[in-house]
């Protein structure tokens, strides 16, 4: 089962939930792989002591324009949908813009003249760490400089193993990012906070899972503070609630230190149980 | 002059910032570049003037009519985004990247692209100046295009009006969105909170803006949450050669302006962090001054 945890705002507490499922699942001996698709700014597995078991970069192939053989015709930059190629004819001047380059390999189909050959660049790497002997966590890491994750979360996503329970942590926003990690899960919690900024962001991402048609609940962090907008709103809508946190100092200093709330905190460990038991019953 | 803010975490307060920022300029043009989750209209509440269709890229579909299943589309896609199942070759829509090269390659000339065309970009009148923001559709791709075209909006914007200062309230991360939100800005103000994950953001930050080699300092928010990390911040910044503008005590006064539509400056200017804002703005202000001077000389 992969459970993803999302949100459309940044912030709204993603990485807590899913570090502290993820342990109380690795803490009863399950089988569990916590993968991090947030590859733009990857923290969850500084929560936790782990191994590095391995390392992949993550490959993307851009063209490389030998400029005798090409005639500076200006097919390829035809066929480039990223205005990655920049040609002057006139004054026979060719150049690749790597960072515009998805690698799709349309310049390549349209040379004729065998001009385009093919380098291979970093988009990034995904590393495998392990917990403990049942749990691990999945790491993407995006190159500083990249355009894009998603081919780092695609392939973070691709290494975890369907037959155990993965918790996705992922990307904030509504976009390609957020949706790749999605697309693949068979459940989402969407953790939001009780302003106007959490509300209109949660409407958001209510919006793109109703469409993708997949089960989801809400849970909402830092319960005290702003308004009622949020609560108001999930009930006209009729989404459930699957947990409620409630804001607090003591609660924040934990997370900020880089620790588990679930191990400090025996109140909070109760309801990340019952949550995770609820979960767990909806899959079987 | 185009000021950024920006923060790899979410959530560490850069709207907010922004919107205090823009209270303390008077009259500014506010761009809001978190085209994925915009939320400075919540505070601003423009008055919406003009919306702009803007085409977030295109998606293969297949016509089956003509489509002999002869699977060259699925050799050539990079995305893995052709699929065979239930006797067809099928695109999935998420991984479609747009690039049309299956459209052009098809021997039976069965694919065409579709455009989504549903993203917009709105541009309005709040109450001290003018915004512009986006609104990509839900899973549409090119966040980045979108973002530069909310600046370029942004700018003219203000060569028209004449109100110099344009605000830029950017994405989270360190992606596309981001890179178009900060490219050639004037100054970049880095939003972070004390916390070790807001904190190994931030060196990510650092290191973005340092390959820009644009000029950066950093706002500690919520700093009295753990005051203890927030001296290993500062000390990393220290280290970097960058500049800490100010830090925030958390407030939860933020959030009860945000409610109420408003900026913490307009709410409570007094407040520990409307003085810290202040001070910060007033700063730039001076930075301002000498840049013109240093010119003229």
């Amino acid at each position: 089962m992969r459970i993803a945890i999302a949100s459309g705002k940044g912030g709204t507490g993603k990485t807590l939930v899913a570090t502290n499922i993820f342990y109380i699942l690795s803490e009863r001996g399950e089988k569990v792989t916590l993968v991090d698709c947030d590859a733009e700014e990857p923290n969850s597995k500084a929560f936790f002591n782990t191994k590095e078991i391995s390392e992949s970069q993550v490959i993307q192939k851009v063209p490389v324009i030998d400029s005798d053989i090409c005639t500076f015709c200006g097919k390829c930059v035809d066929y480039c949908s990223y205005n990655a190629i920049f040609l002057l004819h006139d004054r026979r001047i060719v150049r690749v813009m790597e960072d515009l380059c998805h690698g799709c390999g349309a310049c390549l189909v349209a040379c004729k003249m065998g001009a385009i050959s093919e380098k291979e660049v970093s988009l990034g790497t995904v590393s495998k760490y392990s917990v403990n002997s049942e749990s691990t966590i999945i790491e993407g890491k995006m190159r500083v400089g990249a355009y894009t994750p998603v081919p780092v979360i695609k392939a973070s996503i691709k290494k975890s193993n369907n037959s155990e329970i993965v918790i996705l942590d992922s990307p904030p926003g509504t976009s390609c990012p957020f949706i790749h990690t999605v697309s693949s899960a068979d459940y989402i919690l969407l953790v939001t906070e009780p302003t106007p900024f959490g509300l209109n962001d949660l409407k958001l991402s209510v919006e793109i899972v109703r469409d993708m048609r997949k089960p989801f609940s809400v849970i909402i962090n830092r319960a005290g503070l702003g308004d009622r907008g949020v609560y108001n709103w999930l009930e006209t809508e009729k989404i459930p609630v699957s947990m409620e946190l409630p804001f607090n100092r003591d609660l924040a200093a934990i997370y900020s230190k880089g620790e588990i709330v679930s191990a400090v905190r025996p109140d909070v460990k109760n309801k990340f149980e019952m949550l995770t038991d609820s979960v767990l019953t909806i899959w079987k | 002059m185009e000021i950024a803010v920006i923060s790899g975490k979410g959530g560490t307060g850069k709207s907010s910032i922004t919107a205090a920022l823009a209270t303390l300029a008077k009259s500014a043009v506010l761009a809001d570049c978190d085209v994925d989750a915009a939320n400075m209209h919540l505070i601003m509440n423009p008055d919406i003037r003009e919306s702009f269709v803007y085409i977030a890229g295109e998606k293969a579909v297949i016509d089956y009519a003509k489509c002999r299943s002869c699977g060259l589309c699925q050799d050539y896609c990079r995305f893995d985004a052709i699929r065979f199942g239930e006797g067809k070759y099928e695109i999935d829509e998420v991984s479609c990247d747009g690039c049309k090269l299956c459209s052009r390659i098809c021997p039976a000339g069965a694919i065409t692209m579709h455009k989504n065309d549903k993203s917009r970009m709105h541009t309005g009148i709040y109450r001290y100046g003018h915004m512009v923001f986006g609104r990509l559709e839900p899973g549409e791709e090119n966040s980045g295009k979108l973002v530069a075209m909310v600046r370029s909006k942004a700018r003219e914007m203000s060569e028209k009006s004449g109100i110099n200062t344009i605000l830029i309230d950017s994405p989270p991360g360190i992606g596309c969105a981001v890179i178009s939100s900060v490219t050639g800005v004037d100054r970049i103000f880095i939003v972070t909170e004390p916390s070790l994950s807001a904190f190994s953001d931030l060196k990510r930050t650092i290191e973005l803006i340092d390959l820009l080699g644009t000029r950066m300092s950093v706002i500690i928010n919520k700093y009295d949450l753990a005051p203890h990390v927030s001296d290993i911040i500062e000390e990393y910044c220290r280290e970097k050669g960058v500049e800490i503008s100010g830090k925030l005590p958390f407030d939860e006064e933020f959030v009860h302006s945000m409610v109420q539509c408003k900026s913490i400056i307009e709410t409570k200017p007094d407040s520990e962090a409307g003085i810290v804002l202040s001070e910060i703005w007033k700063k730039l202000l001076n930075e301002k001054i000498r840049k013109q001077i240093s010119t003229i000389n």
